[in-house]
């Protein structure tokens, strides 16, 4: 049987304020200092690859770039350690956007969290071959936590398009 | 095709910044922007922490009062004979016809947070530029030395620690004088490197700052040797705690040398004189 697609709510098209709103309030979330408590999800990788899955025409590399070179910044990390993690993160969300698309938050977030480890394991090649010191398996813990956190983020991100124009009871959106 | 080119642009990045530190005006540039951003993620943050700090217990500031009384009285005693010997000192530098050796200049400072940056070993102060931090001066707390300022933001500041594995320290051993390097070895250890299998050093030697790299000040005590192996290669592996506590250090001293003042060029005064 072939899966159908979950969006069958007719939805209202995206609009990009909200999207690049929802991208710097991730970046902002990014920044708060949890120090080293591990499980701790990249809130902008997630973000960044919603988008990239959900508008893969408005949403791609350039903005993963922009938003790595700020998270660099913002962490005092290696300039284009993330840039380099999200432009690869968002090229494969946006290759997946299409197949992701027909199945359900449950079945997304499956397919979510290879692309997280990759954006992770990415950052952790280039810093350990630059000459860092491994941060320990509980690093990857936290794209685990993202593709848990992937099912209310869904709902959350894509709450704005749920609203009806005007509301009708006669009509099934 | 894009793809290839935004990779490349960050393989060009990353070179430049880890090998060459081209990109330090631009990270400047760019922090300027997202700084007011990590104001406001900070904020809910310190709430937390001076909650916590607000409901810690009576006792526990009572024991701590105790303590830091005692510690006062010692210091004191200690303070008044450092005066002395500081006269001293300075009498005997004229005798010899010395030159005074440079003032110190201190800022206290406390940790805000440990750096996001998982890579590496970081914290962050609640000094910067306007409190006329500069990078490269040392960071101490009361046991020993913590870390370097590597970094420095408008009202903050970042200190890589000691036991990062970039960071290097130039030391010698107390107690024999011998000169060494002390590196960051991982996981909260040191290594002290470059010392010949047969060098005279033992478990228990204290190490402190040289001075000899003319960054840091001399004699700051820095770690305590707690492995010694003779018996791998040219070079013996000395395995080093460091003294402070580095992982839960809360109030910090940043200390840097006072600028001398320029030394007169005899031609400057040169023009003046022929009015």
């Amino acid at each position: 049987m072939q899966p159908t697609h979950r969006s069958r709510r007719i939805l209202r098209p995206v609009r990009l304020w909200f999207v690049y709103l929802s991208l710097v309030l991730a970046l902002g979330l990014s920044f708060i200092p949890t120090g080293q408590i591990p499980g701790v999800p990249d809130w902008l990788a997630l973000v960044l690859a919603f988008w990239c899955v959900r508008e893969p025409l408005h949403v791609g590399m350039a903005a993963g770039f922009v938003f790595g070179v700020l998270m660099d910044v913002g962490y005092g990390a290696a300039m284009g350690q993330h840039a380099l993690a999200y432009v690869l993160l968002a090229y494969g969300a946006n290759a997946l956007a299409r197949r992701v698309l027909w199945f359900g938050p449950v079945q997304q977030s499956m397919q979510i969290l290879p692309l997280l480890l990759g954006a992770q394991l990415v950052m952790v090649l280039v810093r350990v071959v630059a000459g860092a010191e491994f941060p320990g398996w509980s690093y990857f813990l936290g794209s685990v936590t993202g593709a848990v956190l992937w099912m209310p983020l869904h709902f959350v991100l894509l709450l704005p398009q749920y609203q009806p124009e005007e509301r009708d009871d006669n009509r099934p959106i | 095709m894009r793809l290839f080119v935004l990779v490349s642009i960050c393989l060009a990045m990353l070179i430049a910044d880890l090998h060459y530190r081209y990109l330090e005006v631009v990270r400047q540039t760019i922090s300027v922007v997202i700084y007011p951003m990590e104001i406001a993620a900070a904020t809910p943050a310190e709430l937390v922490r001076n909650a916590t700090q607000y409901f810690a217990t009576l006792i526990k500031v009572q024991r701590d009062n105790g303590e830091l009384r005692q510690k006062a009285l010692v210091d004191a005693e200690r303070l008044l004979r450092q005066e002395e010997l500081e006269r001293e000192n300075l009498r005997l530098r004229a005798l010899m016809k010395m030159s005074e050796r440079i003032a110190v200049t201190s800022i206290a400072a406390d940790v805000l947070y440990e750096a996001r940056d998982v890579f590496s070993r970081k914290v962050i102060l609640d000094r910067g530029a306007q409190h006329d931090v500069e990078a490269g001066e040392a960071v101490v707390d009361e046991l020993g030395m913590v870390g370097q300022v590597t970094r420095v933001y408008p009202i903050q500041s970042e200190v890589t620690l000691v036991t990062d594995k970039g960071q290097a320290v130039p030391v010698r051993i107390e107690r024999t004088g011998q000169r060494g390097v002390l590196y960051g070895g991982g996981e909260g250890r040191l290594s002290l490197r470059y010392l010949l299998a047969n060098a005279d050093v033992e478990v228990g030697d204290r190490l402190v700052t040289s001075g000899l790299d003319g960054v840091f000040l001399p004699g700051i005590p820095v770690a305590r040797v707690t492995d010694v192996n003779r018996d791998l290669q040219a070079f013996a592996q000395i395995g080093c705690v460091p003294l402070a506590d580095v992982g839960r250090i809360a109030q910090v001293l940043i200390l840097g040398r006072q600028k001398l003042p320029p030394v007169p060029r005899p031609d400057a005064a040169a023009p003046a004189t022929k009015e």
